[in-house]
């Protein structure tokens, strides 16, 4: 066991050791909220914040990305082949990550990392990543990180867990990969009896404070077609802009886009992230959109998450309860709301 | 604004009991503080839903493009002035309409509120004419409304609805002693590298969601020309130059139409102060034409007008 106890400004300098073996994603203050960005970039760490708005996604999975490139020139012997561009696979670590969003990692990785498919940019970034988590001493009012199977000091996806303590953090091992991360660092003590009992009590008030339980029991045992052709789904849309905030700020979304762009005689095969509330999404090549109206495509994203993925997966549902969609949907389209009716809904 | 909300219920509850509406347009009460939902409504029982307060800063002319039943719908000053425009672009018949108009009283800019308690979490807001009480967990915070208005409603000088079937409460005293567009002005003082600076800064965490375009109701072409692929105007991955052909191309097509309603930049999911593109085009239109939009049913837009008449000689 490696645990340790550090100083909240020694745990900042051993991280700041580490910059040679890892690309270190924090959480910084930018603009009027959090966002993860590599420590080198000059902004000091803030571990004392709510949520980032943005989630940590992007770091494994950029919101465009470069997959191959290609010349275009007739006297290029090598013209219209395609080349895979570089990429950078690195370790990295993301520190101060929420249990929430290291859920939503392994979510995505059920997507990008299985039997019959494996996406070999996800899957190595994905392993080359160490996530040492941060407790939530002060989960939010939109958190329902418990109703989907996580908590505020959930460990179960976390490399490492850091507990803020006021003036120091416990810091535990978790995995091989954080344990590695940890025998690097520099400073700390060995943690104490009293450390772990002072975090016990910060999760035990914490997942007190969770107020947010929508009710995912019976997602599993609804009928499809009964949901898919239940009366609500007008009504839910209604108001929705089909903006992709929802989409784009969520840990747990991965659908993308795949476009070429050509500059000169230079092309580059680029992913980028698609959402399923554009209607472009869904546009065929031949000009019909299968999901052409605004209520089938917000249909899409709730069905996705709380019914097509828990029964496909058969892992929970598509959701880690972070909270986000709630908070930054502009006309407050609420996924908890949804979730309690489709679970109660009754098949007439 | 309990009073307007009771009004509201009252007024819908009547109009669709009697038949003369099959749905009511407004907004519910959300399930986050300063966040309230449009909502759609075709029972009288359902009325007791709607709500009003000053967190409604959507654009609910947004919700009428091309319907065709007849639509109740409430309208503060800048919508029924995005209706009129509506009407003027055939996006709905005035006949479809009762608009049960709103003298406005602005509306507050949730981001202010939320930078005055430092981001600590907002649980609730209490409303009490011209203070608001912001509660969290282990504060309360009382604030003066008039300090925390958005930025369009803080000039606007057209709170009263323009065109209205009937009103919700006795009209309101329009300001006057405004001055609109000093932010503007600054801007124009720029040289064109500066200026190019702070646009390119303005846009920088622009994530291309598109909500901006999506809330506002003059964008209501079938397919807008980002979204095109044949040709592809605008590309698709994270280009700097391509946001900012979307946020100037948008404007222009909003130019002589936007009424500074505020929707855009209320749903912005990165807080970018958009309505720096269509503020100068505002402007340019009062300056160039004596314009300003959805004022009046009699008269198109300047900039969607041709007359061979026309005393400017660039158009011959
Ligand atoms: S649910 Fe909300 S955030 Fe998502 S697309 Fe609709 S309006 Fe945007
Ligand atoms: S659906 Fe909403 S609450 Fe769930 S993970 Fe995505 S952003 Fe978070
Ligand atoms: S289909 Fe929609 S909800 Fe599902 S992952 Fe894609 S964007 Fe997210
Ligand atoms: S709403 Fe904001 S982030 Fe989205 S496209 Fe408009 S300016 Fe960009
Ligand atoms: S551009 Fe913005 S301010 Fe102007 S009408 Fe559209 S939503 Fe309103």
């Amino acid at each position: 066991m490696t645990d340790k106890v550090y100083g909240k400004e020694k745990w900042i300098q051993g991280l700041e050791g580490l910059k040679n073996d890892y690309k270190i994603y924090v959480p910084v203050k930018d603009g009027d909220f959090h966002a993860f960005m590599p420590m080198s970039e000059g902004k000091a760490p803030d571990f004392d914040y709510d949520n980032t708005r943005m989630s940590p996604k992007a770091v494994m999975y950029p919101e465009s990305e470069r997959l191959f490139e290609y010349s275009l020139d007739d006297a290029d012997p090598e013209a219209n082949i395609l080349k895979e561009s570089p990429k950078d696979f690195s370790p990295r670590a993301i520190v101060g990550i929420r249990p929430c969003d290291a859920h939503g990692f392994q979510i995505v990785n059920r997507n990008f990392d299985n039997p019959e498919y494996r996406d070999p940019w996800w899957v190595r970034r994905f392993g080359s990543t160490t996530l040492v988590g941060l407790g939530c001493n002060r989960p939010c009012s939109t958190c329902f990180c418990t109703a989907v199977g996580g908590g505020p000091f959930h460990e179960e996806w976390l490399d490492a867990l850091m507990v803020d303590l006021g003036d120091r953090y416990l810091v535990k091992g978790l995995t091989d990969k954080g344990e590695g991360f940890l025998a690097k660092m520099t400073g700390g003590t060995p943690a104490d009896e009293g450390a772990y009992k002072e975090a016990e009590a910060l999760a035990e008030e914490a997942s007190q404070k969770i107020v947010s339980s929508p009710p995912t029991d019976r997602l599993k045992d609804q009928k499809t077609t009964d949901l898919f052709n239940a009366p609500f789904w007008e009504e839910v849309a209604f108001g929705c802009l089909n903006c992709g905030t929802c989409t784009y700020l969520c840990p747990t979304c991965w659908c993308f886009d795949i476009q070429d762009e050509v500059f000169g005689k230079q092309g580059d095969r680029i992913r980028n992230w698609d959402s399923c509330m554009f209607p472009l999404f869904t546009l065929h090549g031949s000009g019909h959109n299968p999901r052409d109206q605004k209520f089938q495509r917000v249909r899409q994203r709730f069905m996705h998450k709380l019914k097509y993925y828990v029964d496909k997966y058969e892992n929970g549902v598509q959701c880690s309860g972070c909270g986000r969609c709630v908070r930054y949907c502009p006309v407050n389209i609420d996924i908890r709301d949804i979730c309690e009716r489709m679970n109660n809904f009754e098949s007439a | 604004m309990v009073k307007y909300t009771e009004k509201i219920q009252e007024i819908a509850k009547r109009l669709l009991q009697e038949e003369k509406v099959d749905v009511f347009i407004g907004y519910r009460k959300g399930t986050m503080p300063m966040m309230n939902q449009p909502v759609l409504i075709t029972a009288p029982e359902e009325a007791a839903r709607l709500y009003w307060d000053n967190f409604c800063g959507l654009n609910l002319c947004n919700y009428l493009t091309k319907r065709t039943d007849r639509i109740g719908v409430i309208a503060n000053g800048c919508n029924s002035r995005n209706m009129v425009t509506h009407i003027i672009e055939n996006q709905i018949q005035r006949e479809q309409l009762y608009i049960v108009g709103i003298p406005c009283e602005g509306m507050i800019d949730h981001r202010a509120v939320m930078r005055a308690v430092h981001y600590k979490e907002i649980l609730d807001i209490e409303q009490n004419g011209k203070t608001f009480v912001v509660k969290g967990a282990d504060f309360e915070e009382t604030f003066e409304k008039e300090k925390f208005l958005q930025s369009n409603c803080a000039v606007c000088t057209h709170r009263n609805p323009v065109i209205y079937d009937e009103l919700v409460g006795e009209l309101v005293e329009e300001q006057t002693d405004v001055s609109a567009y000093e932010d503007v002005e600054k801007v124009e003082a720029m040289d064109p590298e500066k200026k190019q600076g702070f646009f390119t800064r303005l846009i920088g965490r622009c994530i291309r969601c598109y909500a901006c375009r999506n809330a506002c109701p003059l964008c209501y072409c079938p397919t807008c020309f980002v979204d095109e692929s044949k040709p592809q105007w605008v590309g698709k991955s994270i280009d700097p130059t391509d946001t900012l052909t979307f946020h100037f191309l948008r404007a222009y097509h909003c130019a002589g139409r936007c009424t500074d309603c505020g929707a855009c930049e209320r749903v912005c999911p990165m807080g970018i102060p958009m309505r720096q593109f269509t503020k100068k085009l505002n402007k340019d239109c009062l300056e160039l034409f004596s314009w300003e939009a959805g004022l009046t049913l009699d008269q198109r837009p300047p900039l969607d007008v041709y007359r061979p008449d026309d005393y400017n000689d660039f158009i011959k």
